[in-house]
């Protein structure tokens, strides 16, 4: 695993040899000692791959301007193989040994939830950029003064639910004239407050649910599971799938399941996707919260195409998130004139930040999602894109809709 | 209908696991090893294949053969790196060798499963299929490339029996199996025969994990599970016995093809792990097991 690491520490020695050149020759501001920001991240997938990446492209760009006060940002980063224990261990030997000021941690809702604690033991502010569960803000808001140092910097699962329903409303009811849905989503943390959110808001857009289909992670063979929605006719599948992804993708298209899929699929949203299901995925419409060609805001082309360019691919969408998040904690810093936790975290909570998938503000103290993404138009709404050809086009909503829907020929669509 | 659904699904799956098991008891009956990093070969040859097929752009029939390719060597190098210094070795008592060798070929796996989670992620891959589209079978839609699966299968399995029973060189395997001492009177180099069921068993490991790439997808997870798959159906068929084998992956199959259909998919492997727990009180030493 010793290679792992190689290119990210290659890349600090070169921060690191730069910062002393530059250390030697001006004034004493800029030898000061570097900020330390930890990312805890699963290396090995798809989606957490991109987090240190985006990460240490950021820190990158701020330190190219001069870094916090004449500070520059230091990213270490930690492997956690997709297990809370290691995570755990991860955040502890960060804190503790490496003295870093704040954690960006994971897109697993379990990870996340067990560093929580850890955060507040600690003492150290930590930013999720892809767990999704309720949970986590809940814990903020029932216990503010101990749990006040964890921010959820990606949409809460209730808010997916909202984003998808808006999406589906527009796009299958009102569009296709849909009246009927099967939830079908795997058995995680993340997918609990998800599913409560689909059964409250589906009805009302309009989309009767059939039926609900929870099933375990590991499950390999989708057959009966298709065969059993099939069974009940439904108009349309709403997802709610990370786990699995790309295996329920292709067995859709090889048994030609009739039946379009629209939802959260955080596989889908991998630019390697198309290649990982030998182009199944073509016809699969996935909530995402930015896209490779989507100008959500001024930053989020520049920084896809950017982000390519260094690194091959297009980032994962905590890719987006773990970027906009060293800006913010940098922008926090700065607020507060000091690295003291305390100060972060209350410069934090007043964050007011334009970065790649929106206007970021965090839920307050009052709120039962504190700590959380603000959810809604001017500030973040979400996306709904669909893989067309082999590529993702955004086609909600209409203002940064690049494509209409277009789903492979053995899918029935209601008003086609 | 739903019959017919459980009937169809169920033989494709039970086939596939008939293909991966028969390679792994035959290794055990000829030289007596159990080979824990058996799913780490299989998911290999799946991610070759796949590889070959979305990174180098080669077309699915070579996707394929390269990812059988790709077994056969991990199984030669398998036998070559891990089993035949730990059964060379003079430091290691005899009677423990077993247990090293099985100790061996479980952080094997383990090292070609971090290997391929490391250059190729650990989210699961796909392997092109080499027949799309789908059939009605009697109003059930099938995909043409479960059929194929199947039919792979049963003729692979055809040949094997061929090559044991009406070969000279499947002769000597069989004879090694029931008597190495007897084989190595007669003249015969046991490395030799080892090399050959290696060989044969990296083949039938490489086809079924493509097989399986094609059908229900692998990723780095799969190792674990596909291992502990072919590991129980051997067992309750008895170890060492490849007709058992054949029979244990029928009934394992059709036991969670059912169970998935009719109880939950979330319980599909439970039923079928009951059963081996009662076969090893009934029957220690499985269906067709030899003491």
């Amino acid at each position: 695993m010793a290679s792992n690491t190689s290119p990210r520490a290659s890349w600090s020695l070169s921060i690191l040899l730069g910062a002393t050149a530059l250390g030697l020759g001006m004034s004493a501001a800029y030898a000061a000692d570097p900020i330390k920001i930890g990312v805890i991240a699963e290396a090995q997938a798809i989606a957490g791959a991109s987090i240190p990446q985006a990460a240490q492209m950021a820190a990158d760009e701020i330190n190219a301007k001069g870094g916090v006060d004449g500070r520059q940002i230091q990213i270490v980063t930690y492997d956690n193989h997709s297990s809370s224990a290691d995570s755990v261990r991860a955040f502890q030997r960060a804190v503790n040994e490496d003295k870093v000021s704040a954690v960006i941690a994971s897109y697993i809702s379990e990870v996340v939830l067990a560093l929580e604690p850890w955060a507040s033991r600690l003492k150290t502010p930590m930013i999720t950029p892809g767990a999704a569960s309720n949970e986590i803000t809940r814990a903020v808001h029932e216990n503010y003064e101990k749990n006040k140092y964890t921010f959820h910097g990606y949409l809460t699962s209730a808010a997916l639910a909202l984003s998808v329903c808006d999406a589906a409303k527009e796009l299958l009811v009102d569009g296709k004239k849909m009246k009927s849905a099967v939830i079908m989503s795997e058995d995680a943390a993340w997918t609990k407050p998800l599913d409560v959110g689909y059964e409250e808001c589906l009805p009302k857009i309009g989309l009767k649910v059939l039926d609900h289909i929870r099933f375990s992670p590991d499950t390999t063979d989708f057959t009966p599971i298709f065969n059993k929605i099939e069974a009940s006719k439904p108009d349309v599948i709403i997802t709610g799938i990370s786990h699995v992804g790309v295996q329920p993708t292709v067995q859709w298209k090889n048994q030609q399941v009739p039946i379009p899929m629209l939802g959260i699929s955080s596989q889908a949203t991998n630019s390697t996707f198309g290649k990982d299901t030998n182009d199944a995925a073509n016809g699969v419409l996935y909530q995402g919260v930015s896209g490779p060609d989507v100008a959500v805001t001024s930053k989020s082309i520049p920084f896809a195409e950017g982000f390519k360019k260094k690194f091959g691919n297009y980032p994962s969408y905590a890719g987006y998130t773990s970027y906009d998040e060293v800006y913010m904690i940098a922008d926090a810093i700065k607020r507060a004139g000091s690295t003291d936790a305390d100060k972060m975290v209350a410069a934090l909570e007043k964050t007011d930040w334009e970065g790649t998938i929106g206007r970021v503000q965090f839920y307050g103290k009052e709120d039962k999602f504190t700590h959380g993404l603000k959810y809604g138009k001017g500030l973040i709404t979400g996306l709904m894109l669909q893989w067309q050809d082999g590529k993702q086009v955004s086609v909600w909503p209409k203002e940064v809709a690049k494509g209409t829907l277009k789903f492979p020929s053995f899918v029935k669509v209601t008003s086609n | 209908m739903l019959g017919l659904q459980i009937l169809i699904d169920g033989f494709a799956v039970s086939a596939l696991y008939a293909l991966g098991a028969t390679g792994f008891t035959l290794i055990f009956g000829v030289s007596g090893v159990l080979n824990l990093s058996h799913g780490a070969i299989m998911v290999a040859a799946a991610v070759a294949a796949w590889a070959a097929a979305s990174v180098f752009h080669l077309d699915s029939y070579t996707g394929a053969l390269v990812g059988v390719a790709v077994a056969a060597v991990v199984s030669l190098a398998t036998y070559f790196v891990v089993v035949q210094p730990i059964q060379r070795s003079r430091k290691i008592p005899n009677e423990e060798k077993e247990i090293f060798v099985l100790t061996a070929t479980l952080l094997w796996g383990i090292m070609i499963q971090e290997l391929i989670a490391y250059f190729f992620t650990n989210n699961a891959k796909t392997v092109l299929p080499i027949v799309e589209g789908v059939v009605s079978i009697v109003g059930v839609r099938t995909p043409k490339n479960e059929i194929f699966t199947a039919i792979v299968c049963c003729v692979v399995i055809g040949l094997l029996w061929f090559l044991v029973n009406r070969t000279r060189t499947g002769k000597v395997v069989l004879a090694a199996s029931m008597n190495p001492r007897g084989v190595t009177i007669l003249g015969f180099e046991l490395t030799n025969i080892y090399i050959i069921v290696w060989a044969i068993y990296g083949v039938l490991a490489g086809i079924a994990g493509v097989l399986l790439g094609m059908f229900l997808g692998v990723s780095s997870y799969s190792v674990g599970p596909l291992t502990a798959s072919a590991f129980s159906i051997v067992v309750l068929g008895g170890l060492g016995s490849v007709s058992g084998s054949l029979i244990a992956a029928l009934v394992v199959g059709y036991l969670e093809t059912f169970t998935a259909y009719m109880i939950s998919p979330a319980y599909r492997t439970i039923p079928a792990l009951l059963l081996l727990v009662i076969v090893m009180y009934v029957r220690p030493q499985g269906l067709l097991g030899r003491r």
